[in-house]
Formats: structure tokens, sequence, C-alpha cells
């Protein structure tokens, strides 16, 4: 098991050193670009070449790459071109917020989905399926910008019990956060939802579950020591999955509802062509991704103990 | 009289599909006393596991039961409660599964599925449980139980788990035991070891025991009373020595008529398979369903829809309008195989060697360790044009290995396989001219997948014969498909169908159509008939000997089936852990000298003919891993004729007399002294 860890975490550095080289080739292989991003459209190219001196973008590729890869190590992410501030005190404080947000969404949608997906797959095409399997089919289909706008107009609009914007002016306020994670949780738990009844209903079927039925044991100790362990390895990969999803999917909602996390940053930076935070947005992105999959792939092992002894 | 443990009256089952209600089960009749084994046979869809889950009362959401009464020790079992119904699983009735692997919770360890039993029956503690269960482990002779509580289903053996499953039905002591196919996917050696645990524990535990299986041999070792049943009904039941030595029902007899003996190849007794096939449940015939089917059957008497069990001798009963009639009346004799003649020599085998290297790497830096797994060990054998080669061992002996290495899908790691003069062990099956690759064809043991889901039946063969130039015109290239559907004696409209379309057996004729519509010289069949039921494999086996006389086709035909083996081959090479254990003709293989190992394969052949006495060897333990593969005989860690420490040490020399070769340090004259393991019973005066 320890030789299985250490192996899926030498395997996330090599992706993240390729992604990285990836990313680098991509965007700052031609220096003149770069320049013009940084000095606007408007420079001329005299302004451009002094700038490019200046920062090195003259010396040989492998130099500047290494260069560039340590300053990201050190967190030495560059300038941010709209903010006029660094990039890392600009990104800390979004991805933080953004955090919050998924870590409160999740903490909805797992136990929610979780429960859900198991009644609903422990007895499969009973009336609690049914119900169970309509409904998150809904839910999932109703895209999240639709649902923002459903959920402003009763909460804020017409009941007026909550705020319609998010942006934390005058400080944290918790209240802020309840519509923003409703719309999420809105959209994702149906997805985990139905993954999870699909996995329990087919662990309902399996021969195993005739034995601990046969052997005479009650129906609460079949599903909850012999069915709920089985079942819950796919939705597992499923959530993990959703983390990453988050990070980028809390775009629409952030911009929505004015919340400064790191999807809105991403919005902003694409739009202003803001290149040095492009970049650590994106290895940040990365970093989650391939942290997440890491995660589900050693939590795969300890659910399933073929993987654990091999 | 007594009261029966189980009283099973009229019963009948029937699902809900689609297509309305289909009865699986019709007016079943069935009682077993405190103690006695009966056995329940019958071909698959023939409803005998229906039986079974309706005695638990597990009949899924689709089925019911629709009449009669099932009583377990005088309660009736239909009428129970969930809350009843729930003490009695797992306590006075337990079940046996057909599949242990699938029984077995995956993610639960062994002792904790054991453990249950106690605690919920009897309200053991955590850790009496455990122990309970420990030493039910021992009494179902599990090696080393400390160490099974501990370990999880796959870390076990197939024999291993089944003894778990065994033990766990055990644990609470039940009066009944349910028994479904408890030994099908199991060895041969490893099946003699479960079946002779079941008999230990009637007579140790006094438990009465339904034996389901469709090994009629098995249930001949097995049981004391036998029903079989056919189409969803009870045809015959009777004690078992009455049923094997004077089956009235002619389904009873053509399955015996379908099934190989050890003791009797094709010259002696040829298969007569059944002809036509099981009717669907909706399409069952008004009357007797096996009248269709059945050479007997006559208009008028068998298609009475009030056919009864009629007693047919003592404690004998049958369910046939004509069981009088029919009495001696033997089915017109079948056309008794030719002897085989041989031609000149097609394959030579020299000293072939298959080695799989695993590399253990952790953290992907070289040097990890090398281990290897000797697949194939120094093969040495010869085919002769029309001659049938049977390689037969247990699973993991390296005869599909071998398999692959001869058509090409892998190569070998040292030495020559000579294919009609050409070196072709190094030569990738994709690199070999298309002459070779129509010469030596393959049958596969699983018909289920090995054809084409999206594809015609007819597109399928005729691919093969346009892509080995066999014919290049369309319309010569359809002729020759029809005839190859002829030759496989399926109708010439199964052209146009899709192989889901087709029952097991229909779908084997056409793999053995498409193997054969290059006209190859060699086919190599590996298992061709094992994943089918008895009427449908004689059938088969009897289909794939007719071309192969017809077309003087070398078949090398792998099957851990000694029946069959000794059936249609001609030579026999035994093999065990990759080597070459012996080898030679059927006649010198089954009979004295044996090698050791030979002798405890055909021990363990169950036998459905009552006047066959078998001398017992029970193995030991199982195969050691390829992986490292003992420096002496192979089989010296299970050898019951053991020598000393050579046996563990040096490789055993080759002994050959008359081409027939054994490795083993016991010489020749020592292994002849061996009984014979089959002998007929001396017909005692009575």
């Amino acid at each position: 098991m320890l030789i299985l860890i250490l192996r899926r975490i030498g395997n996330m550095l090599l992706i993240m050193l390729a992604v990285s080289l990836v990313l680098f080739l991509l965007l700052e292989i031609n220096g003149d670009a770069v320049a013009a991003k940084v000095l606007g459209a408007f420079s001329t190219d005299e302004q451009r070449r002094l700038w490019l001196a200046a920062n090195g973008y003259d010396d040989p590729l492998y130099t500047r790459y290494f260069r560039w890869l340590s300053g990201f190590l050190t967190g030495n992410l560059g300038e941010s071109i709209t903010f006029q501030a660094p990039v890392a005190e600009v990104l800390w404080p979004r991805l933080q917020n953004t955090i919050v947000l998924g870590a409160l969404t999740m903490a909805v949608v797992i136990p929610l989905s979780l429960t859900l997906g198991v009644i609903a797959g422990m007895r499969e095409s009973s009336v609690t399926d049914r119900v169970i399997s309509i409904g998150s089919v809904l839910t999932t289909s109703v895209p999240e910008f639709a649902t923002a706008v459903f959920l402003s107009a009763i909460f804020v609009f017409l009941l007026g019990w909550l705020p319609g914007t998010s942006a934390m002016i005058n400080g944290f306020d918790p209240v802020q956060l309840i519509l923003p994670v409703a719309v999420l949780v809105i959209y994702d738990f149906g997805y985990v939802t139905r993954m999870t009844r699909a996995s329990m209903a087919e662990v309902m079927t399996t021969n195993y579950i005739r034995t601990a039925i046969l052997k005479g044991l009650p129906f609460r100790r079949v599903i909850t020591r012999h069915a709920l362990r089985n079942a819950l390895i796919a939705p597992f990969t499923v959530i993990m999955l959703q983390i990453n999803w988050l990070l980028s999917g809390v775009i629409v909602v952030e911009f929505f509802f004015g919340y400064k996390g790191f999807g809105s940053l991403l919005l902003e930076a694409s739009l202003n062509q803001d290149i040095f935070v492009i970049e650590a947005c994106t290895m940040i992105a990365v970093f989650v991704a391939v942290t997440t999959q890491t995660l589900a792939d050693i939590g795969y092992g300890f659910l399933n103990p073929r993987i654990r002894f091999q | 009289m007594a009261e029966p443990l189980l009283d099973i009256k009229n019963l009948c089952i029937a699902y809900d599909t689609r297509a309305g209600d289909v009865p699986a089960v019709i007016d079943f009749n069935l009682t077993l006393a405190a103690g006695e084994t009966v056995g329940l046979v019958g071909e698959s869809g023939c409803g005998k596991t229906t039986v079974a889950m309706a005695v638990m009362r597990y009949l899924g959401r689709n089925g019911r039961v629709t009449a009669g009464s099932i009583r377990f020790q005088g309660r009736d079992l239909l009428a129970a409660s969930e809350a009843d119904l729930r003490r009695l699983r797992g306590s006075a009735i337990s079940m046996v599964y057909q599949e242990p692997m699938a029984a077995l919770n995956p993610s639960m360890r062994i002792g904790e599925q054991l453990a249950e039993v106690p605690m919920f029956h009897e309200g053991a503690t955590h850790s009496e449980a455990l122990d309970r269960a420990r030493s039910m482990l021992a009494d179902v002779h599990l090696p080393d139980p400390g160490r099974v509580i501990q370990a999880y289903p796959h870390q076990l053996s197939g024999g291993q788990q089944q003894r778990i499953v065994i033990a766990m039905a055990l644990l609470s002591n039940p009066q009944l035991l349910l028994l479904d196919e408890p030994t099908t996917a199991l060895d041969v050696t490893v099946e003699a070891g479960i079946v002779d645990l079941i008999g230990e524990i009637g007579r140790k535990y006094g438990t009465g025991m339904l034996y389901i299986s469709h090994n009629l041999g098995l249930i001949r070792e097995t049981c004391e009373r036998v029903c079989v049943m056919y189409s969803g009904r009870a045809v015959e039941v009777a004690p078992i020595h009455e049923l094997f030595d004077a089956p009235r029902h002619p389904y009873t007899r053509g399955l015996f008529d379908c099934i190989p003996l050890p003791t009797t190849d094709r010259f002696s007794r040829p298969l007569r398979p059944i002809e036509g096939q099981l009717p669907l449940p909706q399409e069952r015939p008004e009357g007797c369903a096996f009248a269709p089917r059945c050479s007997h059957a006559q208009a008028g008497q068998c298609d009475r829809p009030d056919l009864a069990m009629e007693p047919a001798g003592h404690d004998h009963t049958v369910r046939c309008a004509r069981w009088r009639e029919v009495g001696e009346a033997l089915q017109e004799d079948i056309a008794v195989a030719d002897a085989t003649v041989t031609g000149p020599s097609v394959l030579k085998v020299e000293n072939l060697r298959k080695h799989y290297v695993i590399t253990e790497t952790p953290l992907m830096v070289r040097g990890g360790e090398v281990r290897t797994v000797k697949a194939n060990e120094g093969l040495n054998f010869e085919a002769f044009e029309g001659e049938t080669v049977a390689i037969v061992g247990e699973s993991g002996c390296g005869k599909s290995t071998f398999a692959r290495v001869l058509t090409g899908l892998e190569q070998a790691t040292e030495g020559t396989i000579e294919f009609h003069g050409d070196e072709i062990g190094d030569t990738p099956v994709h690199e070999r001219p298309p002459e070779q690759v129509r010469d030596l064809q393959m049958v596969f043991q699983n018909p289920f997948d090995t054809l084409n889901p999206s594809q015609s039946v007819g597109s399928q063969i005729s691919r093969v014969i346009r892509k080995f130039g066999k014919e290049k015109d369309r319309g010569r290239v359809r002729e020759r498909m029809l005839e190859m559907l002829d030759l496989v004696q399926l109708p010439r409209a199964f052209a146009s169908r899709l192989p889901r379309q087709l029952s097991g057996g229909q779908k084997q004729r056409v793999a053995i159509a498409r193997a054969f519509a290059g006209d190859p010289s060699t086919v190599v069949a590996d298992e061709p008939v094992s994943a089918l039921d008895v009427s449908v494999a004689a059938a088969i086996t009897r289909l794939l000997l007719d071309i192969q006389k017809r077309n003087r086709t070398t078949l090398l035909f792998i099957s851990h089936d000694l029946s069959l083996v000794r059936y249609l081959a001609d030579r026999v090479i035994v093999m065990y852990l990759g080597q070459i254990m012996e080898q030679g003709t059927v006649e010198q293989v089954f009979n004295p000298p044996y090698h050791p190992y030979t002798e405890a394969l055909l021990s363990a052949v169950p036998v459905a003919d009552t006047k066959i006495h078998k001398r017992r060897i029970l193995l030991d333990g199982a195969p050691p891993s390829p992986l490292d593969a003992p420096t002496g005989c192979p089989f010296a860690s299970r050898c019951p004729h053991k020598v000393g420490l050579v046996c563990e040490t040096t490789q055993p020399p080759r002994r050959d007399v008359g081409g027939h070769s054994i490795a083993c340090h016991i010489s020749l004259d020592d292994l002849r002294d061996a009984e014979p393991v089959f002998s007929e019973l001396a017909v005692a005066a009575e």
C-alpha cells in the first residue's frame, strides 16, 4: 500500500511537470506576444524590446523555463496587469473564498446524495426509488444560471429573505453564501445521487448479497455491512471528480452573485488577457485535478481490498 | 412413517415477464427424510435451481409460487413471515452456491462473514463467533484457519472458497442443506475433495441434503435418491441404483447415453445425443414436454394433458405414458466410429518453453526483482494427420498457454514448433503466411463470446472463406458457406441470423463451421463443450469427430474432462504445472502403469455407472504456484507415492516404452503394479 501511494504521488509530480512544460511552451515561447499583453496594444516595438531584454526573454529557452518554473515553486508568480499587484497577493484570497464555497457545497452534496442514492438503489424500482431518480434527473438538467435566476427571484425579490449579491463588502457574511451554495448543490447532487443509486442497485443484485440475505441476516445488517462498502466505491471516484469540477464550475455562480472567488478571477483574467494570472490559475486547476485523482486512486485502494492486497 | 424433513407438494412457480406469466416449475413433488441426500438432475433451464430458491423463499421480485405447498418439518414455509424466514435461513436451512467467488463478499474478511452466522442466530459474542468459525474451518479441512479468517475472498483459491461457503452453511448446524451445483466451476481433483467433504457432512451431522447438479456422475457419488427434471417437471424419481440400473423415462436414458464414461470409448459405446432442443417455457407442448424429442412418442398417448407420475417400481415413479412399452426397446444402433488411420507427421513440438517474466519495480526504479512464470516447460510431442491428440490437466497447467503459442497469439521463449515442416513457434499470427493461418484454426471454449454479436452467421463464415482465398466469386463463397452450415447440421436459413438468436450449442456449431471453413489441416479445440449442457455437448462432440474423420483433420483437443478424452482421443498428453507428466495412447494412459498424477486425476472423475468400482485417491493441497515452480518433480508436493527427497530436488527421468512416456522417479515396473483405478464390480450372486 505504501508503495502504491508513493508511486501515485510520483506519477502526480510527473504529470504536473509535463503540464507546466506544455503551458510554458504555449504561452511563453513567443516573447513578443507576452510583451504585447503586458505593455498593451499601443506600446511601440522599442518599448517591447526593452521590456523583453529587462525581463530576461533573450536568454535561451531552457534557462527561461527553469527560471519560470522556480518562480512558480517559490511563489513568485509575476505581476498582475489588471490588479497592478503580485499575482500571489491577488490569487490567495480568491482561492480561499472558493475553497469555502466548494467545501460548503460538498459538505451538503456528499451526505445528501449518498443517502438518497443508497435509499433509491436499495429497493430498485420502488416508489421511493422512482421519486428520487426523477427528482435527481430534473435538478441536474436545469443549468446553474437558470437555478440562480429562479432562486433569486423567489428568495431575493419575492420574499426578500436573502441578499442578492455575495460580494462580502462588509466582511465575511455567511448569509450571503446560502444562495450560491444552494445553486451548486441543486445542480450537483442529482448526478452523484444517480451514480450512487446505480452502484447500489448493482450491488443489490450480486450473489454475495443473496448469500447475506439467505444467511438470515436482518435487512439493515445486509445493507450496512455487506452492500454499503461495495456500493460506495464508484461514487467515491465521482465525488473526487466533482471537486475538480467545482473549481472551474463555480465561474457562473460566482459571477452571478458577484462572489470574489477563483472562478470570477479566472474570468476577469481571461477577459483582460492577464497572462501571469492565467498561468497561475491554470497550474492551480491542474494541481487540484491531479491531486483529487491521486486521492481517488489511494482511497479506492482502501475501499477495495482486491487492490490493496494484490 | 415419521414426518419428512422437507415435503414439497404440487409446487408451481411462475415468473412474471413482459410476455405474461411463464411457468418455471409445474406440479413438482418431492420429499426428503431427515439425514437423506436427494439429487436433483437436469439440464440448464429445467427449473432445478428455482425449486431450491423456492425452499429458501427467495424467488426474486418477479418469481412467485402459484400453487402447492412447501413444508419444512411440518411447517408451511409459504406462510412463514419475513421474521420467521430470517430465523430459518442460514440456521435450520442453509445453502451452498454455484460460484463461491461471487457468493462471498469481496470487501469483508472471511472471519467476519462466518462470524455473522452464530452472532445473529445464536446471539454469540464476536469473539465466540470467531472461535466457532475457526473450528468449523478446521472441520471442512482448510489448512491454517487462523490465516484464512484474516483473508479476503480473492486471496483464496476456488476450492478454498467453496469450503468456506460450506463452512458458513454448516455453522448453525442446519437440518437441511441445499447445494446448487457446488463443484461446477472447480477442477476435478478439487471437486473430488469437496464431494468427499459433502459425504462426510452427511455422515457426521446427519444433515438432510438436496444436491442439485447436471452431472449424473456426481449425483451417483453423493445421493441416495434422485429426481430427474425436464422443462419444469419432475419426470422420474427413484433410488440411485434403480435409476442408474433401470432408468424408465426416455429422457433419463437419453441423459445416460449422452455422457462419456472414463471406462469406455467411441468404439465400445458411441454417444447418442438427444435430438432437438429444450422447448422454451412459453412454448411447452401439451402433455409430455419431452415428446417432440422422444423417439417413442406417440400421438394420442404422449400429448394427454393429465400425464401424472406413475409408480414404476419400489419407491420409483415416472411421468411417461409409455414407460411399460418403452421397456427394454433400445434406440436403433448408431454408427460406430472407424479406427483412426494416421498419416504423416503434421506437428512436431520440441523442447518448447514459454516463460513470462514479471518484473517487480517499486517506484518505477530499475533493479526490481525479476520472477519467471514457467507456463510451459520443455514440451515434446508429435501429432499426425487424422489423429486426435488430447491435452489434459487442471486449470493453470499451461494447456491454454500452449494453444496460444501454437496459434501464434504468443511466441515461444525457447524450442521449436514444426508445422508441416515450417518453424512457427517464433512467428506471431499476423506474420504467418495466410495458408499457414488457414491450416491451423481454433475452436474456443465459450461460444457466447467468440462470435461477433453484430454480424450474421453467414457473413462470419463467408468472411473466413474469402479471407483464406478458398473461393473468390460471390456466388461460390455463398454456396460454400451454405455447405458449411449443412456440415454442422444447422438449417441454411440460419445464415441470416445474428448470434444472439442462437442457443449455446448452435453458436458452437457456427464456431466449428467457421474454424473448418478454410479447410484447415489442424484444429485446436480448447474445451469446446465444457460450457454446454450434456445433451448438447454429446451432439457437438459427435459432430466434431465426424468432420474430423471426413477431412482427415489433426485435432488437438484441450480438456479437463477425462471421460471425454477417453471417448474421443487417440493419444493423450497429461500436463501438470507446465510440464508433460505422461503421454501415450489412450489405452496406455488410462491403464497401469500410471503416472501418480494421472492416477489421481482418473480417480477424481465422477462415474455415472453403478457397475464400475473406483479406487479413491485424494490429493492434498493445491498445485504450487508456477511463479516459484519446484526444482524437482512439479507434482512432488502433492504426490501420494513420493519416494523421498529426490522427488523434490531432481527432475524425474522420462521413462519410455513403446511410445508411452512417464516422467517419474518410480520405475515403470513398480508403477505397473498399481491396481487399475476403475474396475468392473463383480456381479455378486444375490
